[in-house]
């Protein structure tokens, strides 16, 4: 076993650990810190997979925007174990089997594939800034316009609905 | 690496993020587990992408294989967007119920 595997592993065992704390979690500010972990962990895999540009992004806009802004809303609403609501117990079941179902079928459905497709690990420029920079605004400049008009909206629409109501009581 | 050890392990975040979804009844954990099912997709994409970059196929243009990576790219512009607007509505739920519980949630049932 070399060094990558070795790192793989131990990657994807902090992501689907830390994704199992994140749903099992009673304090909603466990589960969001977990969640961090989990994007901490994605971000390891992007490294080795030689995305060193995604890896960044991910860190910088989910860990570090996204995550914080959940964090936020969750200390504002004063949320802790307490006034956590709990589904009851069949109902959890239910929700476990189901998913457990499915991930049988998928990756039952994966393991009967007997082609052997490998993964370029730690070399190759296609994740690097110059390459993803002038394919985007070369090729993909449109949507990367039309993005901004999509957070325009969203800009507007998270201040419509985040105000109090007075405007429409008038 | 192989490419099946990718696909599973996108496969297990994407399954825990339903199981998620299916048994808290806290908004946000609900919302949270969709981010994560997205991340599990982004995973996923970039694996295909270097997976692509291996085969070989297409490399006369100087940008092959990078389209995933774009596309990643755009689902986290989308990501960012829907999250303001998705927290956004759960603010608005907790002042007017004072729960973010789902299952306060039926009035369109009846």
């Amino acid at each position: 076993m070399n060094l990558t595997t070795l790192v793989f592993i131990l990657l994807s065992v902090m992501a689907i650990g830390s994704a199992i704390m994140m749903i099992s979690s009673k304090s909603p500010v466990h589960s969001v810190l977990w969640l961090i972990v989990v994007f901490f962990a994605i971000s390891g895999h992007y490294i080795l997979l030689n995305a060193q540009f995604l890896a960044i992004v991910n860190i910088i806009v989910y860990a570090g925007a996204i995550m914080v802004l959940f964090l936020f809303v969750v200390m504002l609403m004063n949320l802790n174990a307490e006034t956590e609501p709990v589904k009851n117990y069949r109902l959890q079941l239910v929700g476990v089997i189901t998913g457990g179902a499915l991930l049988l079928v998928l990756v039952s459905a994966v393991m009967k594939i007997d082609v052997e497709q490998l993964v370029e690990m730690k070399v190759g420029d296609q994740g690097l800034i110059k390459v993803l920079g002038m394919n985007l605004f070369k090729n993909y400049v449109l949507p990367f316009e039309i993005s901004s008009v999509l957070f325009l909206s969203a800009m507007i629409g998270a201040v419509v609905i985040g105000k109090k109501g007075e405007t429409a009581n008038q | 690496m192989d490419i099946k050890a990718y696909i599973i392990l996108s496969l297990a975040l994407f399954t825990i993020g339903i199981v998620g979804v299916l048994v808290r009844r806290n908004a946000i954990i609900i919302f949270m587990c969709v981010e994560l099912m997205l991340n599990a997709v982004n995973l996923l994409l970039v694996a295909f992408s270097k997976m692509h970059a291996m085969s070989g196929v297409a490399k006369a243009s100087p940008y092959f294989a990078s389209d995933a990576q774009v596309f990643v790219f755009f689902i986290m512009v989308v990501a960012a967007a829907e999250v303001s607007v998705g927290l956004a509505i759960i603010v608005m739920m907790y002042r007017n119920v004072h729960t973010v519980d789902v299952n306060f949630l039926n009035r369109l049932k009846n």
